[in-house]
Order: structure tokens, then sequence, then C-alpha cells
């Protein structure tokens, strides 16, 4: 019984997520342009291949790039935003589900709505600039400012979610010891700095892995805001530049996917050995 | 307690620490999706300008229009919706099945499938993308409908959050509907899914929102206009209108996209914002 209710979607567990970790591996010591009948063993030389050319540096670079400003910046504003939904004025409900919104909607959607507005020649940002007497950067061929392009409409999609998050967690603090600080003089920045923010810390450390989680992932906007990674190589996007780009380099592909894999899982680990050790104060 | 609650020195620290920051956070969110709605209705002309225009001259859909004819919008519109119903409509009996199994059937290796499970829930699918090329086009379906769909039908998060909710319901509702000789199957369908039905609406919101979502995949099983969802359409849009009087016809692509999604976001918001943001208060 339990086989015949659970079976289907083991398998399917097992044949698309599974199967394609050892695949991956497997691959990856492969020499091997994709659609060729035959492929060559080459052992670790992808790896080595990677880590000694130019590559490692330019897109773990990026990577890191990247994952840091997006995660640091969705937090940080959504923290803000946070505070600011965690009042009793009218509409906070409604200003909830609006900042929650560009979380759900599609990155393709998003990436172009924004690519017009960064349009150096047509779009409102070169005309607000040109308001000041500024020429409108090269949002797109500049490999430096594509990124920055790139992670801030990442964060603009993001911070609501971490936003959500926020407010669930500080109004899931003890009342009666944010009243005891308030009756003892303490203002609202001394309050938030000394209280809330050391409570709020499971909160944070959640938040703080599953934004890089999915930082590590970002694929849609990378690929619709800048068509050939040009600045903008994260490890997810040079993987599959490198497969289904210009180049059909499988086998190289296979072994930046490893890598990333291999960051994604020291990740959660961290995660679940913190977890034990419980980020609490109570 | 020195400033009274109707006071003008009350009045300007409500309007600046609580209105103020809340305005400014809905239309840093609001404004961009405004100027794709406007921009959407505007003429080439009014684009290629050195003058902002800020209201579109007439709410007329030519570039609705020319998206729908220049590539063939109904068709991805089409398939997008199949991709998103069939799919989904799958995965969550999927999920509603497993979590079933999981929670009310006896089977020796439960733990262990459970945590393998939920170490499937940490791997991302971007990164079977290449192995699951080679599976799926060796089995002939680049370009289907159903090469689309059938590598995300396994389901570890729908599985995950309806086990932790059937953990919740009550043993006695079960013990009742066994000793009335409901066997598994029934108790499934006539007890478990009807008191579980917003958890159920949770995952399949949530299932709904990223299968209509979902590119990468789309994106690399098809290369052929008519097996394209929406999002892979839209990059196939933005190859073929490279100067800035297309970005008209980019925009009606764009809300073509964006709307459907934020039609049930607005009206089923507490379900998703639930689901998406589960594991975040209890650990």
């Amino acid at each position: 019984m339990f086989l015949a209710l659970a079976l289907p979607n083991l398998a399917l567990i097992a044949t698309f997520t599974y199967l394609p970790l050892i695949n991956n591996i497997y691959y990856s010591t492969l020499d091997w342009t994709l659609g060729a009948a035959s492929a060559t063993v080459v052992g670790l030389d992808n790896y080595v291949a990677f880590f000694t050319g130019p590559d490692a540096g330019r897109v773990l670079g990026t990577t890191a790039v990247f994952t840091v400003a997006t995660v640091g910046g969705s937090m940080i504003l959504g923290l803000l935003v946070a505070l600011a939904l965690n009042t009793k004025v009218r509409g906070t409900t409604f200003a909830r589900s609006a900042v929650f919104a560009p979380y759900v909607l599609s990155g393709v959607g998003v990436g172009l709505v924004w690519l017009f507005i960064f349009d150096p020649g047509y779009g409102v940002l070169a005309w607000l600039l040109r308001g000041i007497g500024q020429q409108s950067p090269q949002w797109i061929n500049d490999p430096q400012l594509s990124l920055a392009m790139v992670i801030l409409v990442y964060v603009w999609k993001n911070l609501g979610y971490c936003a959500v998050v926020f407010l669930a967690g500080l109004q899931s603090l003890p009342k009666d010891v944010m009243e005891a600080a308030s009756l003892d003089g303490a203002n609202d920045v001394r309050r938030f700095i000394s209280m809330s923010l050391p409570l709020l810390s499971p909160t944070t450390f959640f938040l703080l892995i599953t934004t890089m989680l999915s930082s590590l992932q970002a694929f849609d906007l990378i690929r619709i805001m800048t068509p050939l990674g040009n600045g903008t190589s994260t490890l997810i996007y040079e993987a599959y530049l490198q497969a289904f780009g210009a180049y059909n380099r499988a086998g190289y592909s296979a072994s930046v996917s490893v890598i990333l894999f291999a960051i994604l899982l020291i990740i959660t680990v961290v995660q679940l050995r913190f977890v034990e050790k419980k980020v609490h104060y109570s | 307690m020195s400033v009274r609650p109707f006071s003008r020195a009350n009045l300007a620290a409500t309007v600046t620490t609580g209105y103020l920051p809340l305005a400014l956070s809905v239309l840093v969110v609001f404004l961009p999706l405004l100027w794709m709605v406007l921009s959407s209705f505007k003429q080439p002309g009014e684009i290629v300008t050195v003058d902002l225009k800020v209201l579109p001259e007439s709410l007329n859909l030519e570039n609705y229009r020319v998206a729908m004819t220049t590539v063939p919008f109904g068709q991805f519109f089409f398939n997008s919706t199949v991709v998103t119903v069939v799919g989904s409509s799958i995965k969550v009996v999927l999920a509603i099945l497993t979590a079933y199994a999981l929670v009310f059937v006896r089977f020796p290796f439960k733990k262990a499938i459970f945590v393998l499970i939920l170490v499937a829930l940490m791997v991302p699918p971007q990164v079977a993308i290449l192995p699951n090329y080679i599976l799926i086009a060796g089995l002939g379906g680049k370009n289907t409908l159903w090469g689309i769909i059938l590598p995300g039908l396994g389901t570890a998060f729908g599985t995950f959050l309806l086990r932790q909710h059937f953990l919740t319901l009550p043993v006695s509702i079960l013990e009742a509907a066994e000793i009335d000789g409901a066997g598994h199957w029934r108790r499934l369908w006539r007890v478990v899914v009807p008191v579980s039905l917003p958890s159920i609406a949770t995952v399949a919101l949530v299932t709904v929102v990223s299968e209509w979502n979902d590119y990468i995949w789309p994106l690399i099983i098809t290369d052929k206009p008519e097996s394209m969802t929406l999002p892979v359409g839209l990059t196939l849009l933005q190859n073929s209108e490279g100067n800035g009087a297309g970005w008209g016809i980019m925009m009606a692509g764009a809300v073509l996209v964006i709307l459907p999604i934020l039609v049930v976001f607005a009206m089923l918001q507490r379900y998703i914002v639930a689901g998406l943001t589960q594991g975040s208060v209890t650990g």
C-alpha cells in the first residue's frame, strides 16, 4: 500500500533529481561536445581547466559579488520595510501584500520591464539623468554596470520575501520584554539595536541561508537582462552558457554544475549544524 | 505621553514614521509595474522620443496585436496554460498520495525515505538541467509539452508541506473511519483531504505560480515556437525587436506573462505567502 501510493513520486524524484547528480559527476569527466555521438574520458581535466584558467577568478568572483550584494541588499532593505510594516497605521495589510508581489512574478517579465527602465536611449532612468545634465551609462554593455543592474533588480524582486519573514519575526517577539524595555526608558532605536535585533537572530539566520541558496540559483533575470553573460556569469549562468550557449561544451558545463552543487551542499550542511546548536535565546 | 493623541505633532510623527515609509515601499513596487502597463499602450513615436511621455495618447491595443502576430503568442499562452494546469494537478495529487503514505501507512523504511525527500528539497533543478536534457531529448521529448512537464513532476516541496500538516490531524477522526471499515483509499479522499483543503490550496497555488514562471527548463528543451511557453516566447520577441521602437510591444508581452499571476496573487495571496515563507517561524 505504501509503495502504491508513494512510488510514482519517489520514482520521479529518483529519476530527475538524484540520477542527474550522479550523471553530472560522470559527464564532468568527459571531453564532450553537446550533440556529438562520442566523448573522450579526460578525468579531472575539466576541473583543472576551470581552476587554473581565467574562468575560476571571473566566475567565482562574479558569483561572490552577486550573492553577497543580493543577500545583503534584500535582507537590509527587507528589514527596513518590515519595520515600516510593523506599525499600527491603516493599510499595512495591503502594503505587506504589495511588497511581496514582485517575489511571485515571472523573472522574465520583470527583467524586460527593468531593461526598458534602464535603456540608455529611451528609458526612464536615462530621462531622469538627462534632467540633471548627465548621460546615461551603458548599463548593458559595460560589464561592471550590467552586474550592478541585475543585482538592483534582483533585490527589488526579492526584498518583499525578506520583509514578510522579518515582519513575522518582529511580531513574534515577546511583548512583555519589549514593554519592559520601553518602560525602562529605552528609545526606539536603542530598543531595536539591543533588543529586537538579537532576538531576531533565528529569523536572520533562516533568511541568510534561504536567500543565499536562491541567489546562487538565480537564472531568469540574469538570462533575460544580459543574454551574453557580459560581466554577469555566475556559476549557474556559466554552466548554462557553456552547454547551451555558443560552445556546446557539455563536459565542462557539467563540472561547473558539480562545483555549484558542492557549494550549495556546504551551505546546507552548515545550516543543519547551526540549527542543531540553535541560534536561539530561549 | 507628553504628546496628545490628536495634536499636530503627533499627526506629523504618524505621517513621517508610519505612512511615509509605507507609501514609499508600495510605490517602489508599483511604479515599475505601472510603467509597464502604460508603456504597453504607447506607439513607437511616444517611446522613441527625448521628452518623456508619461501617459499614452490612447488606450489602443496595437502593441498587443503586433506582439500576437510577430510571434505566436496565442500558442505560447495555450502551452503555458497546459503545462501549468496539467503539471500542477499531477504534482498536487502525487504530493497528497506520498504525504498520506508517509504519515498513515505502516512501512519499514519510512524514515529513510523521508530523509531522501528532504534532501531532494535541497537539490535545485538548475544543477540537473544538462543530464535531464540528455535524458528527455533521448526519449524524444524535445519540443513537446510532455518533455516540458515530466522532469518537474516529482514533488519534494508539496510532499514535505502536506506531511507536516497531516501530522497535526487528530488521530481520532481516522480511527473512527477505520472502525467503519474504510480502507486507506477511502480514508484519504473522504477524511484526510476534505479537512486539509487550506494546506492543499497552499501547495496548489505555490505550484501553479512556479510552473507558470518556470524558465530555465522550457528554455532548454524547446527551440521551436510551437512548443514554447510564455516566458520562453518572450525571449523570442526580445530577439526580434532590436531597436527602441519595440519596447511597447515587449511591455505588452510582459503584461501578458505577469498579469495572470498578479491577479491570482491578489485574490489568494494569503495561501501563497504562507506557502512560500513556510519554515520561517517554527524554524
